[in-house]
């Protein structure tokens, strides 16, 4: 085969959900670094009533991706919208994220609570500690946050979030480090809070987890985002070959 | 020469018979380092925090002026300060050359730029870690300082020991200022000039252990609180 033939580049499957009324919107959306387009013009629009996961191999920009459409870093180019409108200081109040690894104040559990509370106006104490109830870490109410384990720091993150009532909940990879055990229990209270009324734009790579929670799957690659579409279409039926590659554990090389 | 046993021994009977003289150097040396302290910390540690987490045109030039006045040399500093209290001077009219308040003013001088250098340096670390939650949540750079300031108590109280420990040694600023007046200015660095340019050596060293005893203790106790703090990941 002729070596011009083996270059020709492949038009990338792409398959988009139809969301008529997005909670978030990308438009055009990209963000290079040292030369590089780590999210590269992605156009995605998420919907209001669903646990989107985020998946794609290291390095495909789905950190990137939450940062950005969180506000959190501004974009090379392209807008972030969120409910129509662009992102704007008062529209992130609206939302809240959960990281990896959380970042804990150097308080105590109830105190870390309290302080997005401030920040918001009810810091009230039954308040508090309703939060705290609803994740279980009443008991823990007066110890030191830093000195919980893993899963329960996690879980303190997620009620801290959750303490804000946010429209929109991104999280990213909140799991990654947590045992089965603290993993379910981080589960249980995402899907009590998307219960609640609260979009979850949830970035996994266990895809056990990603099966258990999505409603709808963003698949990205390289930066490029290459499929958007119901959760079970994208598990039975991935269009792209990377998305193929990426769940049969393969390697992705292209 | 007196030797040192002889001087632990004059040092030892001055504080036991609680020396009024003595007693009065001491306080007037803690009042002094201490209330330069509180000013500095009152200047320094939001300033060294809005550095830390402000991004502005010359951010990196404020950073090393502010690492570099920390090695103001304190004789500088008199003069400066005496420059301006002294009656000719354009804030001579206060009066307060020769008084203590001169002597924390000068100090102040000195190591508010001590406490605003490090702070920096703490609240930057910590900031670093904190970062992204307190962008997450929208926070105004007020409420960010407060905060980050809170947070890194412990750490800033190492800030502070370091400002106190600068300001109870130095000689050269509080002479210029103070005049080493005695029952008025005279603090125990000036004492302990005065003595031994008078040939009395051991109420010199006696004095000076006093001065080491003061430093070790002040930093036993905010060692001890760190300990405890970090016990409880506060720290």
């Amino acid at each position: 085969m002729p070596e011009a033939a083996l270059r020709t580049v492949v038009p990338v499957p792409r398959r988009e959900l139809h969301v008529g009324d997005p909670v978030a919107e990308a438009r055009g959306l990209t963000y290079s670094a040292g030369g590089k387009r780590l999210v590269d013009g992605v156009d995605l629009r998420l919907p209001a009533d669903s646990i989107t996961v985020v998946m794609g191999p290291n390095g495909a920009g789905k950190s990137l991706l939450l940062r950005l459409l969180h506000g959190l870093i501004p974009p090379t180019a392209g807008y972030v919208f969120c409910r129509g409108q662009p992102l704007s200081p008062e529209l992130r109040k609206q939302q809240a994220m959960v990281f990896q690894r959380p970042v804990l104040l150097r308080r105590s559990v109830a105190a870390n609570v309290r302080f997005v509370l401030r920040v918001r106006g009810d810091s009230s104490r039954e308040r508090i500690e309703a939060i705290l109830n609803e994740v279980g870490l009443l008991p823990y109410a007066h110890q030191p946050a830093r000195l919980l384990s893993g899963g329960e720091q996690q879980r303190l993150a997620l009620a801290r979030a959750l303490a804000l009532s946010p429209s929109i909940m991104f999280m990213d990879e909140p799991t990654a480090s947590l045992d089965p055990a603290s993993t379910a229990a981080i589960e249980t209270i995402v899907r009590r809070a998307y219960a609640g009324g609260t979009k979850i734009v949830y970035v996994t790579h266990d895809l056990g987890q990603a099966r258990r929670l999505a409603d709808d799957v963003v698949f990205l690659n390289r930066g490029r985002l290459l499929e958007h579409t119901p959760a079970g279409s994208f598990f039975e039926d991935p269009v792209s070959r990377e998305a193929r590659d990426y769940l049969a554990g393969r390697l992705i090389l292209s | 020469m007196q030797d040192f046993g002889e001087a632990f021994g004059l040092a030892f009977r001055l504080v036991l018979s609680a020396d009024p003289d003595l007693l009065e150097i001491v306080l007037l040396s803690l009042r002094v380092s201490l209330s330069a302290v509180a000013v500095a910390c009152l200047l320094g540690l939001p300033l060294g925090a809005a550095v830390a987490i402000g991004r502005f045109p010359g951010r990196t030039g404020v950073v090393v002026l502010l690492n570099a006045l920390m090695g103001l040399p304190p004789v500088v500093v008199g003069l400066m300060i005496y420059l301006l209290l002294s009656n000719a001077g354009p804030m001579g009219w206060l009066g307060l050359l020769y008084t203590p308040t001169a002597m924390i003013i000068a100090q102040s001088v000195l190591i508010t730029p001590i406490v605003a250098a490090l702070s920096r340096e703490v609240v930057e670390q910590l900031h670093s870690e904190y970062a992204e939650h307190f962008r997450s949540l929208s926070l105004s750079r007020r409420q960010a300082v407060a905060a980050l300031l809170w947070d890194a108590r412990y750490s800033l109280l190492t800030v502070g020991l370091a400002g106190f420990g600068r300001a109870v040694a130095e000689v050269g600023a509080v002479i210029i200022v103070g005049g080493n007046i005695d029952h008025l200015t005279r603090v125990m660095t000036t004492a302990i000039a005065l003595e031994t340019s008078r040939g009395d050596l051991g109420l010199a060293l006696a004095l000076g252990i006093i001065l080491l005893a003061i430093a070790l203790s002040v930093n036993a106790a905010v060692m001890m609180l760190r300990v405890t703090a970090s016990r409880y990941a506060y720290a």
